[in-house]
C-alpha cells in the first residue's frame, strides 16, 4: 500500500484558546525539522485545524513513520492514500481494496465516518459512510459493523480528492518543542541526564546542555560520547546548543584545598552554579539535571539540598522519583542506553572519595569553600570564558 | 601544537612514495586482475611485483604468498584454514598465552570446534617456556603458532629454537609465526626456521591498513575459510586488493632498505629513552631491554597513576602513546600479557607502550622525557582515595 499523506493528530494543543496557532507553527517546524534529512519531498502545512505531510517522490514509510514518532506533541500518525475523484462507484469499488489489502484476517468489525469539505460533492457525509459501508459489507462476507466500538474506523474525506485513512500510529505526545521555553541540561555520559533532557523536552521545553570536561582525567572518546547523547536528544528536542567547559583546574584546586570526603558535593555545587551561569546567558528559564533521591551519594536529601542550595534558577529533576531500572527503560525507548553504558571515566568519578559525605551540612559546606577564596573566582572566569560550544543537530 | 607519535605499534604513517602508488592503483590502473583485457593484466602485474619483493625477502617461493585483509585475517586463515584441514592427523592445538588476540579468540573459536588447545606460560621477560612448550607437545599435536614479537612488551621468541623443538618431536606439526610485530624489524627466513606458516601485516611497516599477507609453505594442506570466485588459488576467494598489494609490496622494499641502520638507530633511542624514564622514581621496564628485546617497543609502568590518564596528558601535549595494546584499549580491561610475565599488581592498570618508528628522533624522545619528568609527579599528586 503506498499512503501519498500523513494526517497528524495533536492532543493538548486543543485547549490552548488564542495561542493555538502559536502551538501548531511550532508543530510544522518541528515536523520540518524531524524530516530535514529523510530522502523524498516532504510538504507540511495546517488546514482546518490539522497538520499534513504530503510525501511527493520516492520515500521509506519506516523512515517517514519513526521520525515523526519523535515529534512531540503529535498523539497519531495516520496514513493516507489519496484517490482522484473518479465517481462515487469508482471510490467504492477503491474503498472495497483498501480494506481488502490494509486488513488480511476480515474477521473484524468497522465503521465508516465522513467528512465533506468539497459541498458540491453529490453526496452528503451520512450518504457516503453509509454507501460505503454497504459496498464492504457486500464485498466481505465476514465483515461486521459496529459503530459503538469498531475495530476499524475508515476515515473518509472529500476534499479535491479522496483522502482514506483508517490507522492510527501512536505518536509521542507532550507538547511541541519549544512552546515552553527553553532549560539547560546538565549533560554526563551516564544513563540519567539524557533522559532528564528528554522528559523535560516533551513538555514542550526547548534544550540547551553543559558537559563538563576534565582532561587529562576524561578523555576525548569520553566526549564524543556525551555529543552522540546529545544528538539522541536532539532527535526529540531539536537542535541543541552543547557546552563544554574545562573543569580540571576548578577540580585540582577543590581536591587540593578542602576535605577530600566533601569533594563531590563542592564540585556539584560549581557545576551547578557555571551552568546557571551559561542557563543565564542564553535565556533559559531553568535547569535540568538526572537526580534520582538517593541513588548515589552526591544524591541524597542532604546533597540535593547542597547543591540545590547555590542556585537561583528552578532546578528541574524529571527523574526524581523513578528506580534505575525506571530510568533503563526509558532510556532504552529513547536508544541512549548502549550509547550511556560506554566505559569512559566521566569527571563525577575521577577523585571520588572512598567514603564520600552522605549527609553534608550545608553551614559546614560552606565554610569549607571559604578556603577557595583565594583563586576560585578567577578559575570560574577561566571555564567560562574557554568554553567550547557546539551545535548538535 | 607539535605531533609526537609514539605509538607505531597500533599503527605506522604510510610512507609518501607507497602513498602515491595507491593513490595510482586506485584511480589510473584499476583493472580486476581476473579480467581478461589489458586493464586486468595491468592489475595483476602489481600483484606480481609485490609477490617477487616478499618472495625475496623471506627467501621463499612467490606461489607460497597469499594476500589476507591484514594480520588478523592472516592468523585466523592460517589456524583455522591448518587445522580443519589436518584434522585426521589429531586435534590438539598449542599457543602461547601473550598471543595478540587474533590468535588468542581464534583459538577459543577451534576450541568450540572440538580442538584441545594449550596456552604456554612466558617468563618474567616474556618469553614462551621452551620446557612447557616440550612437555605439551604430544601425538596429537598438529600445529603450533607462536609470535615473533611481542605487541605490548616487546619480547622476541625464541622462534628457531620452538621450531626446531617442535620438528624434532614430529616433523608433520605445522609451526605457525605472527610476525606482525617483527615485520619489518627482523630479518625473517621462514624455512631456515622451520616455519611453516607467517602472517604479516601492511599499516605496522608505513604500508596501508586492510592488507596483510600469509606465507604458507608449498607442503602445507591447507582450507579456505572465505569462498567465492576462487582467486588466489581458491585459498583466499575475493577481487584481490591490488592498491593495498602494491602498497604493501612496496612498503616492505623500502622498510628493509638499510634496515641494519635503521634497527641500530631506534635501538639506541630505546636505550636513551629507558636510561631517561628510569629516573623517574617508581617505574618500571617489563620485559627485557637488552639486545635480545624488539628495538621499537618500550612496555613502562609508572606506579600510583592510571595509564588512561597519562596517556591524556601526554596527549594535551602532542605525544601520543598506547596503554597495554592499542587494539584492544577499547575494553578497558587489565592487560593478560603484564599479568602473563607477572608484572606486579600496582603497574597492571598503570603501563604505557612507547613504540618507535624509523622517523622517531631523539629530539622527540627527548621532549617526550622530558614531560614525563615535568607531569608524573604532578598526576601522582592527585589520586583517588
Amino acid at each position: 500500500m503506498i499512503f501519498h499523506t500523513f494526517l497528524l493528530k495533536y492532543g493538548e494543543i486543543g485547549i490552548k484558546g488564542k495561542n493555538r496557532y502559536l502551538f501548531e507553527d511550532a508543530l510544522v517546524r518541528q515536523v520540518r525539522f524531524a524530516l530535514r534529512e529523510t530522502d523524498g519531498e516532504f510538504t507540511v502545512y495546517k488546514k482546518q485545524a490539522r497538520i499534513y505531510v504530503d510525501c511527493d517522490g520516492a520515500y521509506d514509510y519506516e523512515e517517514v513513520t519513526e521520525k515523526l514518532r519523535k515529534v512531540f506533541g503529535l498523539v497519531g500518525i495516520c496514513p493516507v492514500v489519496r484517490l482522484e475523484d473518479k465517481g462515487f462507484e469508482e471510490l467504492k469499488k477503491e474503498v472495497v481494496s483498501y480494506m481488502d489489502e490494509m486488513y488480511e484476517d476480515k474477521n473484524i468489525t468497522f465503521k465508516v465516518e465522513s467528512r465533506r469539505s468539497r459541498k458540491t460533492y453529490p453526496k452528503n457525509s451520512m450518504e457516503i459512510s453509509r454507501d460505503l459501508g454497504e459496498a464492504i459489507l457486500e464485498a466481505f462476507p465476514e465483515i461486521r459493523v459496529d459503530v459503538h466500538r469498531p475495530d476499524v474506523t475508515v476515515h473518509i474525506e472529500v476534499r479535491d480528492e479522496v483522502y482514506v485513512y483508517s490507522r492510527i500510529i501512536p505518536g509521542a505526545g507532550g507538547m511541541p518543542v519549544g512552546t515552553n521555553g527553553k532549560a539547560m541540561l546538565l549533560l554526563s555520559g551516564g544513563i540519567d541526564s539524557p533522559v532528564a533532557g528528554y522528559m523535560i523536552s516533551k513538555r514542550g521545553v526547548g534544550i540547551e546542555a553543559t558537559y563538563f570536561h576534565a582532561p587529562p582525567y576524561t578523555s576525548e572518546r569520553a566526549k564524543q560520547k556525551v555529543m552522540d547523547l546529545a544528538k539522541k536528544v536532539a532527535e526529540y528536542a531539536g537542535p541543541v546548543k552543547l557546552h563544554v567547559v574545562n573543569f580540571t583546574d576548578i577540580q585540582l584546586y577543590i581536591y587540593d584545598r578542602c576535605p577530600h570526603d566533601e569533594l563531590t558535593i563542592i564540585m556539584r555545587r560549581y557545576m551547578m552554579k557555571i551552568a546557571e551561569h551559561f542557563a543565564r546567558k542564553d535565556g533559559c528559564l531553568g535547569l535540568i539535571t538526572g537526580e534520582s533521591i538517593g541513588q548515589v551519594a552526591s544524591q541524597t536529601m542532604q546533597s540535593l539540598a547542597a547543591t540545590n542550595d547555590v542556585c537561583t534558577l528552578p532546578v528541574y529533576r524529571p527523574l526524581i522519583g523513578f528506580d534505575k531500572q525506571e530510568i533503563v527503560n526509558v532510556a532504552e525507548k529513547i536508544d541512549t542506553y548502549e550509547t550511556s553504558i560506554q566505559p569512559f571515566e566521566d569527571c563525577c568519578t575521577i577523585f571520588v572519595a572512598k567514603h564520600p559525605v552522605t549527609k553534608p551540612n550545608i553551614d559546614v559546606i560552606r565554610r569549607s569553600e571559604e578556603r577557595l577564596n583565594e583563586k576560585i573566582d578567577e578559575l570560574f572566569e577561566e571555564a567560562v570564558r574557554t568554553v567550547e560550544i557546539i551545535e548538535i543537530k | 601544537m607539535r605531533e609526537i607519535y609514539l605509538d607505531n605499534s597500533a599503527t605506522t604513517c604510510a610512507y609518501e612514495c607507497v602513498g602515491d602508488l595507491v593513490r595510482k592503483v586506485m584511480c589510473e590502473d584499476y583493472g580486476n586482475p581476473s579480467s581478461m583485457h589489458r586493464k586486468g593484466v595491468e592489475g595483476e602485474r602489481y600483484i606480481k611485483e609485490a609477490k617477487e619483493i616478499l618472495a625475496k625477502l623471506w627467501k621463499v617461493q612467490e606461489k607460497e604468498i597469499v594476500f589476507t585483509s591484514g594480520g588478523t585475517e592472516s592468523d585466523n586463515l592460517a589456524l583455522i584454514g591448518a587445522a580443519r584441514a589436518n584434522r585426521r592427523a589429531g586435534n590438539h592445538l598449542i599457543t602461547s598465552a601473550i598471543e595478540h588476540p587474533a590468535i588468542i579468540n581464534t583459538m577459543r573459536y577451534l576450541e568450540e570446534e572440538g580442538f584441545r588447545v594449550t596456552f604456554l606460560p612466558v617468563d618474567r621477560y616474556g618469553r614462551i617456556r621452551l620446557d612447557a612448550l616440550k612437555n605439551a607437545l604430544c601425538k596429537d599435536t598438529i600445529l603450533v603458532s607462536v609470535m615473533y614479537v611481542n605487541n605490548e612488551v616487546g619480547s622476541v621468541q625464541p622462534i628457531q629454537e620452538a621450531a626446531g623443538i617442535v620438528k624434532a618431536y614430529n616433523k608433520n606439526i605445522l609451526f605457525h609465526v605472527d610476525a606482525v610485530q617483527g615485520f619489518g624489524k627482523y630479518r625473517i627466513y621462514p624455512k631456515r626456521l622451520k616455519v611453516d606458516m607467517c602472517s604479516v601485516s601492511g599499516h605496522k611497516i608505513h604500508g596501508p591498513k586492510g592488507i596483510g599477507a600469509l606465507y604458507i609453505d608449498s607442503n602445507v594442506k591447507i582450507k579456505p575459510i572465505v569462498f567465492g570466485g576462487e582467486q588466489q588459488k581458491n585459498i583466499r576467494s575475493g577481487t584481490e586488493n591490488v592498491p593495498g598489494i602494491a602498497g604493501l609490496g612496496l612498503a616492505a622494499k623500502t622498510i628493509y632498505e638499510n634496515l641494519d641502520e635503521k634497527v641500530a638507530a631506534m635501538r639506541a633511542l630505546k636505550e636513551h629513552f629507558i636510561e631517561g624514564v628510569t629516573q623517574i622514581e617508581n617505574t618500571k621496564i617489563h620485559g627485557m631491554y637488552d639486545e635480545t628485546s624488539a628495538p621499537h617497543i618500550i612496555s613502562v609502568g609508572f606506579a600510583g597513576i592510571r595509564s588512561e590518564v597519562l596517556l591524556h596528558a601526554l596527549e594535551e601535549r602532542g605525544i601520543y602513546v598506547s596503554s597495554g595494546s592499542a587494539c584492544s584499549s577499547n575494553h578497558p580491561q587489565v592487560s593478560g600479557v603484564l599479568k602473563g610475565i607477572g608484572a606486579s599488581q600496582e603497574y597492571l592498570d598503570a603501563t604505557l607502550r612507547f613504540s618507535m618508528s624509523e622517523f622517531t628522533t631523539r629530539e622527540e624522545i627527548d621532549y617526550t622525557l622530558e614531560t614525563l619528568k615535568e607531569i608524573v609527579p604532578v598526576l601522582r599528586r592527585y589520586t583517588r582515595h
